[in-house]
């Protein structure tokens, strides 16, 4: 039986820089009790498309069908929509800390669904609330009823928040990216609890992610979007096995999960396209490794394959596989004996303090760090969130004093350089930061953004200045004639090669990555780690990489150190963390990471028929 | 919870020791006579020499600061230049103008300021919009003596001449024994004091409506199938006003204080009256009170927005 169906959606959202084409003409069917996946990278309309089912988007034009158990949703009065919203489809968002009202405990946010749609009676409602709070796995249910949100971990939160999008038994969940923004180990529970209740009570999801690996392991059917454009679509083993549109493939490539450690990953060349413009072939064309001439020319026709797979493509057949072909696996041995650039021990930090008549409090976030990095190797640093690595990434870079213990930088003890040594050193280490859109000055354009470490340390002026940041500039794949342009001009990944450009400019014997990838797609991830690669070995630089991502950890380090609470529980070369993790924390991060997807090829599949697009 | 609020009441009283300090260097140093004051131009200079003598003013500072400190603690804040009247006796005489005003003002610009705001924001860019922008634009632009001239012109003195009364031409009249007279004389003076501030507090609501309705949270409200009335005045609202009270806070305060011009063009005998006329007449000992009851108004109305705070916002408790 099918719970939902769309048919030919199309949503249109009119800005003030014109109208953004979010969806076009997309068309699926969810049945019963399946978990339906839609994958696709931001601005892909994956959000939008819900929100328009939804009807939340007040000021868009939208066309076409979405039937809920037969009823088109579309065509129903605002009033009729807050009548089926919650109580016949329930909602999971994003952001667990964001998402549920601050100032409202979570029982009162629950129950207050229950009241608008039953007219329950109160405590009858409270018990029922109370029961399923328990049931997705709040301790001491009836207690923390009357709690608010703020008194939750963000993974409790998302808890509560599935309760809240069950409590009415809906037939439909949609769940928007619900693990996105948690710590890995706690990303494996909420998906384990979401699949465990969605087959005790039948419910069916409809899940939406960046994250094609992550819908590997549970998804019955699966859609791919691009531009706003339904991709692909179909059963998820054969997809996941043969993707057979060159997107999917692509975006499959651009894991670093799916290669050997060390592999030069194939990224998808480009950018994703501007909305506003609709081309006249495929959206993908510009950026498909396998484009023809007839791609940017016609739109491509529907190909339907035997085992159920739908593709908008030209190619009559999968792509090839390009990361079974990619480049052979090198990890670069570093040579033991290379020079220490920079050694701590024992380093802790400990915030305190206390104001006028407050009492005195005491913080340890760093208990006690032993390790050092050798020229040319790469360190990651892996832990979840409040563990202390971006502290420690700031204390070596002298950003905070520590409170104790030793950090030697290129031979000088840190604690004990006079302030003209300390400016020297400096030069000597570099960070880049994880959100590309913050960390540069809207204000200034990229060219003196990239020069200030020239200016800061009086080293090149004018046009010696000028021409040192343009070589920069092309080294990390900039266009140099951008020399004048504000940051707002580029796209996020292009972001992150300015700050690595920036970092770059005073040959730095340690560069700090701060989760240099973990606000960028997938896509461009992959690009952005090659040249970050590419950069080492030619330059042989020291990189301190510090990732919440194991995969990405694992493809570019060295070596690898696990920090929990302050402390490295297991440090070692990065293949041995992964082959025989010591320490149970390791253990559990390992398992928590998302596996590959199985990838035997085609098998048997054939083409049944191709629809060719309308001419108009 | 308490030990906070004992340290906020210890930190409040420091401020006002450290107020009544300078204000107290600050009128010693002014230029001025108060003998002359009190004796007028035809006196002796041995009646000045007594009169000082009485005062107390020939005194040395510091044993005239901690003579006054020690009356201030008992609540007697010395007798006034001019009338010998006690200050304190004085002052509180004048509050239920003062007060009248305030509390009034206040309900009358909160009760337009916020509806208006949030018109604003809801339709935002629309034309309901526009309008609010306009009121909030007339509002913040028009000088306080200004409207109440305007308003006195076109609502008492124009119906006068065509001979009836529709609003009195200023004056104070009690609480008691007749509300209806009483809020008749403060129909004006409230609305003067509440269209600059409605306009302030629209925009406040407008720009926190706006945020707010953006939020993560407000979506989930829509998902779970509330009306849009719920979804507006009971998740945005909560959240959007909360902001609002420490600004209302300040600015209650400071009107306690004193409304100066507004007394001063409706005739109310209030506290910002007292001060000019105390000013004018260089009566030390009333500025003095004067400007220590604006400073312990504004002590407590921020201890009370603290707790305030602490109620309306579970995560700060």
């Amino acid at each position: 039986m099918t719970v939902l169906e769309a048919r030919n959606l199309t949503v249109d959202i009119p800005t003030e820089d014109g109208t953004i084409h979010a969806v076009r003409d997309v068309s699926f069917t969810v049945d019963a009790g399946e978990l339906f996946g839609i994958a696709g990278e931001s601005g892909s309309g994956k959000s939008v498309l819900t929100q328009a089912i939804l009807g939340l988007l007040p000021t868009a034009t939208i066309a076409g069908e979405v039937l809920l158990e037969g009823r088109d949703l579309l065509a129903l009065t605002q009033h009729e929509l807050q009548s089926i919203r919650g109580s016949r489809i329930g909602m999971i968002f994003q952001d667990p800390m964001s998402s549920l009202h601050p100032y409202y405990s979570i029982g009162s946010q629950i129950t207050e669904m229950i009241q608008v749609h039953e007219r329950a009676e109160r405590q009858a409602a409270r018990r029922r609330v109370v029961d399923l709070l328990a049931r997705v796995g709040i301790a001491d249910a009836d207690q923390r009823f009357d709690d608010f949100p703020h008194q939750f971990s963000g993974g409790m939160r998302q808890r509560v928040m599935i309760a809240m999008a069950l409590v009415l038994n809906p037939p439909l969940v949609i769940a928007d990216e619900p693990t996105t923004a948690l710590d890995v180990t706690v990303q494996a529970q909420i998906i384990a609890l979401l699949d465990e209740m969605r087959r005790e009570r039948g419910t069916t999801v409809l899940m939406i992610t960046h994250d094609l690996g992550l819908l590997s392991s549970i998804a019955d059917h699966l859609m791919v979007m691009y531009a706003g454009r339904r991709m692909e679509i179909g059963p998820s083993g054969p997809l996941f096995s043969a993707p057979s549109h060159p997107y999917t493939a692509g975006l499959l490539a651009s894991s670093p999960a799916n290669y050997e450690a060390g592999a030069e990953l194939v990224p998808i060349p480009g950018r994703p396209p501007s909305l506003l413009e609709t081309p006249q072939g495929c959206a993908f064309a510009p950026r498909c490794l396998s484009a023809m001439a007839v791609c940017t020319q016609q739109a491509p026709p529907l190909r339907v394959y035997s085992d159920g797979i739908e593709t908008l493509c030209w190619l009559e057949s999968a792509p090839p596989d390009r990361a079974a072909t990619a480049a052979e696996a090198v990890v670069p041995k570093v040579d033991t004996s290379s020079d220490i650039v920079v050694k701590a021990e024992g380093v802790r930090l400990a915030f305190g303090g206390g104001g006028l008549f407050n009492r005195n409090y005491r913080l340890e976030v760093l208990k006690g760090i032993d390790l050092e990095l050798r020229t040319g190797e790469t360190l990651g640093l892996v832990g979840e969130s409040g563990c202390g690595k971006s502290t420690l990434a700031r204390v070596i870079a002298g950003l905070i004093p520590m409170t104790g213990g030793r950090i030697t930088l290129m031979g000088h003890d840190l604690s004990e350089v006079d302030p003209r040594t300390w400016q020297t050193l400096r030069k000597q280490v570099q960070l880049v930061f994880q959100n590309p859109y913050g960390a540069l000055n809207p204000r200034r354009r990229i060219g003196a953004i990239i020069g200030d470490p020239y200016r800061i340390h009086a080293i090149a002026s004018g046009k010696a200045r000028k021409a040192e940041v343009q070589r920069l500039m092309e080294l990390v794949g900039l266009n140099p004639e951008h020399y004048n342009r504000f940051p707002s001009e580029f796209s996020g990944g292009q972001r992150q090669r300015i700050g690595i450009a920036r970092a770059l400019a005073l040959n730095p014997a340690l560069i700090i990555y701060d989760e240099p990838v973990s606000a960028l797609d997938v896509s461009i991830q992959a690009q952005i780690l090659n040249l970050m690669r590419s950069l080492q070995r030619e330059l042989r630089l020291t990189y301190l990489f510090i990732s919440h991502d194991l995969a990405v950890v694992r493809h570019v380090c060295n070596r690898i150190a696990v920090l929990q609470a302050g402390q490295i529980v297991e440090m070692g070369e990065a293949e041995a963390i992964y082959s025989s993790p010591q320490h149970p924390y390791t253990r559990a991060l390992l398992s928590a990471s998302v596996v590959s997807p199985p990838r035997h090829g085609v098998s048997g599949r054939q083409l049944l028929h191709s629809i060719e697009a309308d001419a108009a | 919870m308490i030990r906070h609020l004992a340290g906020r009441a210890a930190f409040g009283g420091l401020v006002l020791l450290t107020l009544s300090v300078f204000v107290f260097v600050l009128f010693f140093v002014a230029p001025g006579d108060p003998a002359r004051m009190i004796a007028g131009d035809k006196a002796t200079e041995a009646q000045l020499i007594q009169i000082r003598a009485n005062l107390g003013v020939d005194r040395p500072i510091t044993e005239q600061y901690f003579r006054f400190l020690g009356k201030a603690l008992v609540g007697d804040l010395g007798f006034s230049y001019r009338n010998q009247q006690p200050v304190a006796k004085l002052i509180v005489g004048r509050l239920p103008a003062t007060l009248s005003l305030v509390i009034g003002g206040v309900l009358v610009w909160l009760a337009v300021g916020i509806p208006v705001g949030i018109m604003s924001a809801r339709h935002a860019g629309g034309v309901r919009d526009r309008v609010g922008q306009g009121f909030i634009l007339v509002g913040l632009s028009f000088p306080t003596f200004v409207l109440g001239m305007t308003s006195l012109y076109l609502f008492y003195f124009l119906p006068r001449q065509a001979g009836f009364t529709l609003l009195p031409g200023g004056g104070f009249k009690p609480f008691l024994p007749n509300p209806l007279i009483w809020a008749w004389h403060m129909i004006l003076p409230w609305s003067t004091v509440a269209l600059t501030n409605a306009a302030v507090y629209a925009r406040l609501t407008r720009g926190q409506m706006l945020e707010v309705m953006g939020e993560d949270y407000v979506r989930t409200a829509r998902a779970k199938g509330l009306s849009e009335r719920t979804v507006v005045w009971k998740h945005a609202m909560r959240a959007a006003l909360t902001p609002l009270v420490s600004q209302l806070g300040a600015d209650v305060a400071v009107l306690l204080g004193g409304a100066i011009v507004i007394e001063q063009v409706y005739g109310l005998q209030g506290v910002g009256a007292l001060a000019v006329q105390a000013v004018a007449n260089l009566d030390r000992p009333i500025i003095i009170g004067v400007v220590l009851l604006g400073g312990l108004f504004i002590v407590v109305t921020n201890i009370i927005v603290d707790i305030a705070y602490v109620l309306l916002d579970p995560r700060v408790r």
